[in-house]
């Protein structure tokens, strides 16, 4: 993506955004004078925020889950170690915990200091998870959250909200959804959100997949 | 820092809004916000805690009213000037009109792959943890005016150690430049009417990751 796309960006805040492309731009270029960045790491970058990080991955290590006992049982103990095992992604960063769901207890996840978010299996937080609205209520509210989202949990279902207030990061096994017995782990990864892992939805209705 | 950063049960921002297929940067000047904090974060000038003291000590209504992307812009140029590395009057202008200084490391295309992964905050243990899952803790009742990652609404709060996570980097040192200062690091559980009381529903439980530091026992 180079900055001639900016035209693609939302025009809600245009005056903002206007100053911002040109003060990142000045910055940018000062710190490329100075000898401080190269360019070209600076589009690799994007470009891996783009398109090879993302909730895609965290829906592979779900499905996995769903499909492999051993898997899930490894994933629950240390989540980043199991990973790696699993060769789904190269690398993992440390001190990634994996929540189950289950019928009795829902997780939600918030970091409500700043946005500490399992970038690596989630890809970059999503807006509304950095925003005010979210961290202020999901420790006091999740319940008021989930409505939100469009989401209801049945009143027997307790909710357990995980504040990320350290380098610890944690990913939502969600419940593996009723009529999917026999599916491959490439079709349950369809059904994984990115919302399912955070704790802020659930996994796709099989029958719309 | 007692600042507005620290959100957790704070009332009157309203509904959360999420926008259906959000796409990953709103704008292209996002996307470059965030590869030059990580390109400058590569150089190891400063912490990551240092760079979250960072955006905690932007004014209050700054804070509030920036997108996450345009605080991490104003938070960059701060330390830029702050470390010496560019003049205010340089960025202001939108060029370099004096030398760059030599940095350790430079972040290559090359290396971009490398640096995508988090490294590892664990550290060795100076000494064994203080506490095991199942005892009782109260956390403390601490308000230092520099980084902390106790979050106020879990101050003077008594919950149960649930797991012990390792021995980590301490933010509230490594914010200040003090090191490493490695602290056992433990999940704490509350029961939700110890935190908020009535207010909150029964069956509602809450974890936060507390560093030794912040705890005593109960």
């Amino acid at each position: 993506m180079t900055q001639n796309h900016e035209e693609h960006g939302h025009h809600e805040h245009g005056s903002e955004l206007s100053e911002m492309q040109l003060r990142v731009r000045a910055l940018e270029t000062v710190l490329a004078e100075k000898g401080y960045i190269d360019p070209a790491a600076i589009d690799v970058i994007i470009e891996a925020y783009e398109t090879k990080v993302g909730p895609h991955n965290g829906a592979r290590v779900v499905a996995k889950a769903w499909s492999d006992p051993a898997f899930k049982q490894a994933l629950l103990a240390d989540a980043s170690r199991a990973i790696v095992a699993l060769g789904l992604m190269n690398r993992v960063g440390d001190h990634l915990i994996a929540v189950e769901n289950t019928p009795r207890q829902h997780n939600m996840i918030v970091c409500t200091l700043c946005s500490c978010y399992p970038w690596e299996v989630l890809g970059l937080p999503p807006v509304w998870y950095k925003s005010a609205p979210y961290r202020s209520r999901a420790v006091n509210d999740p319940r008021g959250v989930l409505a939100d989202f469009g989401l209801t949990l049945p009143a027997g279902t307790a909710i357990r909200v995980w504040d990320s207030t350290a380098e610890t990061r944690f990913i939502v096994l969600p419940m593996r959804p009723a009529g999917t017995e026999g599916w491959s782990e490439e079709k349950l990864a369809a059904l994984v959100t990115r919302d399912s892992m955070v704790g802020t939805g659930l996994p796709k209705n099989p029958k719309d997949a | 820092m007692d600042g507005v950063h620290d959100m957790g049960g704070m009332h009157g921002f309203g509904k959360v809004e999420p926008e259906p297929n959000e796409p990953v940067f709103h704008a292209a000047w996002e996307g470059h916000c965030l590869a030059l904090n990580r390109a400058m974060g590569y150089a190891g000038l400063w912490t990551i805690d240092q760079t979250r003291a960072g955006i905690e000590e932007l004014p209050p209504d700054v804070y509030l009213t920036s997108s996450y992307y345009k605080k991490w812009a104003l938070r960059l140029e701060n330390m830029v000037v702050k470390h010496g590395l560019a003049g205010a009057d340089e960025i202001a202008a939108g060029h370099a009109t004096r030398p760059g200084k030599t940095l350790k490391r430079k972040l290559t295309a090359a290396e971009v792959p490398n640096t995508l992964t988090r490294g590892s905050y664990a550290r060795p243990a100076p000494k064994p943890a203080r506490f095991a899952p199942g005892d009782r803790v109260r956390t403390r009742n601490i308000h230092p005016a520099t980084h902390t990652r106790l979050p106020r609404y879990a101050r003077g709060k008594v919950g149960v150690v649930e797991a012990v996570r390792g021995c980590h980097v301490f933010p509230d040192s490594a914010a200040l430049g003090k090191g490493d200062d490695p602290q056992w690091l433990y999940t704490v559980l509350f029961e939700g009417r110890e935190l908020w009381g009535d207010n909150a529903e029964a069956s509602l439980k809450i974890s936060i990751e507390a560093f030794e530091p912040y705890l005593e026992p109960a």
